[in-house]
């Protein structure tokens, strides 16, 4: 029982992290039709963010020092500034050309940042050490479960909430889902393009600044890559919710990660280490079965 | 006699005006370049054979891959289980089976193999694979790559796992880096005046209207596949006797990212962008690399800081895209003015609005 309840918290949690990324690419896919390679280069800014430039060993922590009612606040600042900047410098130019031109000037985007920050901290992983009292383990029905993993579900589920309540109840949240479903008609109709596109970079990147500040709570350290994992698993989440579905896209990021911590826990120990090639294999069965993801928007069915 | 010359009259200039530019880099570099050059040669003409293969599928069919370069890695290992000399096989990599441990081909039968063995995993998986269209196909090759490069980074008796494999002999020059090139040239170009080829297009660009007409869309798509990985799978043959070394880290997102970004600066729709694409790279790469190094002027050595490199790319990336969103060669191929195949039938509009949506 307590075995089940680990696991189950496990796959939460980390089906978390992906839901929160995958919320990140199917924002701004939905309303201009970009997969965004950089988001997971926006994850890992906003971890360095936290440290002040150097590339020495040690790390000076400069905003990580911050208490958390600021630090929060900056690192989701900071998050959207990077994504809204992003928008109206590289993005702007792209609309309407060709979604692999696009894809591509996204990823140049991340390979610009990542080795933007390769130059100013180095490539050592450094230490950042941020509510440690969050690693201690809670019991919960005879279960220790890590009480980071709790608060990544909790914040999470708040984040999910919010954005609910923002795509239905606002003006704002209303104009993005008309965008989403059709974006000529919805501008047609007098919603503001760029105000649009600008809100869901922004979004994006605040979720980018989320998902950072839970990594480097997880890991105790800053590592250039942590964020790209995440991406590419967000990605694919995106893809098999059916792209354009904002729940679909969270529904997969739970999926896929309590199908990886399922087959860790399951399969046997010498077939454990090729745990990823059972989960893309799984990624391409349902492919198969449901090419069109599994909730497919209405605006993505192939006209004639 | 018919009055209209033949598609192969029309469009041979192509590949021979590309490999004749190519052997003119090759000669020069043979020449005068030095070690370092002829090193950095030998991997653009690697390059421009992966470019090329990622063209004959992604430039046809019109569907985004990230899973060719998954073929390079079955390229590489095949040619490095054939390759290396028994006497260290049987040390590093125990679980291989025993005819394959025992044996030892020279490079010139082995690439060939090599590039076989990913045509056939290609059949395999395409089968299945191309069976899904759109950003659903591109999604099932991710899948594809991480697969194989969670097995063959996590099979340890056979591949050596994350570690590399050491002792393939380097047999590569600017001369066979250039047959390669050709070689791969030459193929797509086949495939791309093919009937398969033609029929393939028609689907890239009307997909509804193609198979109205009778093409069988998974079929084409999967000849496309089959070709694209076979080039490939020879690219990473060559790759592994130009290293020396194989490592499964070689083959994963950034070689995939950057090949693909080759291709889309030169244009994804063009043999002559494929090839325009890597060489415009290569150049950059080459020159930011001499920049970082540093360069006399007068008594002064001025150099760019480490990392620059990388980050002039992108932008130098990005820029040309903004600019020319379809790519340096716009998807045209080189050819004689006005030949009649120059003059491209504008999109029509309909489709440029679906594209919007």
């Amino acid at each position: 029982m307590t075995a089940v309840l680990q696991i189950v918290f496990d796959a939460l949690s980390l089906g978390s992290l992906y839901a929160l990324g995958a919320l990140g690419i199917a924002l701004i896919f939905g309303v201009m039709r970009l997969v965004n390679f950089a988001h997971g280069d926006f994850i890992a800014f906003c971890v360095f963010a936290m440290l002040w430039p150097s590339t020495d060993a040690a790390a000076i922590v400069f905003a990580g020092q911050l208490p958390s009612y600021l630090l929060i606040p900056l690192l989701l600042l900071i998050g959207a500034t990077l994504s809204v900047l992003s928008e109206l410098i590289v993005f702007r130019r792209f609309r309407n050309t060709n979604p692999a031109t696009m894809m591509i000037a996204s990823f140049a985007l991340g390979f610009v940042i990542r080795h933007l920050l390769l130059m100013l901290y180095s490539s050592r992983p450094k230490s950042v050490t941020l509510w440690p009292s969050l690693g201690l383990p809670v019991e919960f029905l005879g279960a220790h479960i890590p009480m980071l993993q709790v608060v990544t579900i909790i914040i999470t589920l708040i984040v999910l909430a919010a954005l609910v309540l923002f795509l239905k109840r606002t003006r704002y949240g209303l104009e993005m889902r008309a965008a989403a479903e059709n974006f000529t008609m919805a501008r047609m109709l007098g919603v503001r393009a760029n105000g649009v596109i600008l809100l869901a970079f922004a979004i994006s990147g605040m979720l980018a600044a989320a998902i950072g500040l839970i990594l480097a709570t997880n890991s105790g350290t800053t590592d250039i890559g942590m964020g790209a994992n995440v991406m590419l698993i967000a990605f694919i989440a995106t893809v098999i919710g059916g792209l354009g579905s904002i729940p679909g896209a969270v529904a997969a990021g739970f999926l896929i990660g309590a199908a990886s911590v399922v087959f860790q826990a399951t399969l046997p120990h010498d077939a454990r280490v090729f745990r990823d090639a059972f989960v893309y294999g799984a990624v391409i069965i349902v492919l198969l079965v449901r090419p069109q993801g599994l909730f497919t928007p209405k605006s993505a069915k192939q006209r004639v | 006699m018919s009055q209209r010359p033949s598609v192969i009259r029309q469009t041979i200039l192509t590949p021979i005006v590309l490999i004749a530019a190519l052997l003119v880099m090759a000669a020069l570099t043979y020449c005068f370049g030095s070690r370092a050059f002829n090193r950095t040669a030998v991997e653009m003409f690697i390059n421009i054979m992966i470019v090329v293969g990622l063209y004959v599928f992604v430039g046809n069919s019109g569907l985004l891959s990230f899973g060719h370069i998954s073929f390079m890695c079955l390229g590489a290992y095949m040619t490095a289980w054939l390759t290396i000399p028994p006497v260290m096989k049987s040390i590093t990599l125990k679980g291989l089976p025993v005819w394959l441990l025992h044996a030892q081909l020279p490079m010139w039968i082995a690439t060939p193999i090599s590039g076989f063995f990913a045509a056939l995993i290609a059949l395999i998986i395409g089968r299945i694979i191309m069976r899904l269209s759109g950003i659903a196909a591109s999604i099932a090759t991710f899948g594809l790559l991480g697969v194989v490069n969670n097995i063959y980074s996590n099979w340890d008796s056979v591949t050596g796992g994350q570690g590399s494999i050491v002792g393939i002999p380097p047999t590569m020059n600017v001369w066979t880096g250039w047959i390669g090139a050709a070689v791969a040239i030459v193929i797509a170009y086949l495939y791309a005046i093919s009937r398969s080829g033609l029929a393939l297009r028609a689907t890239r660009d009307e997909a509804v209207a193609a198979s109205a007409s009778g093409i069988d869309i998974v079929r084409e798509r999967l000849i496309a596949f089959v070709v694209s990985a076979f080039i490939i799978g020879l690219a990473g043959a060559l790759y592994a006797h130009f290293l020396s070394i194989v490592n499964p880290g070689a083959f994963y997102l950034r070689t995939t990212f950057v090949t693909l970004s080759m291709l889309v600066v030169g244009g994804m729709y063009s043999l002559s962008g494929a090839v325009a694409g890597v060489v415009a790279m290569s150049v950059l790469i080459e020159l930011f690399r001499n920049l970082e190094k540093g360069v006399g002027l007068g008594s002064h050595t001025i150099a760019l800081p480490n990392g620059v490199q990388e980050i002039a790319i992108g932008i130098i990336t990005i820029v040309i895209l903004m600019y020319l969103p379809t790519g340096l060669t716009r998807n045209l191929e080189f050819r004689w003015r006005g030949w009649p195949l120059q003059r491209r039938l504008r999109r029509p509009a309909q489709t440029a609005l679906k594209e919007l949506n």
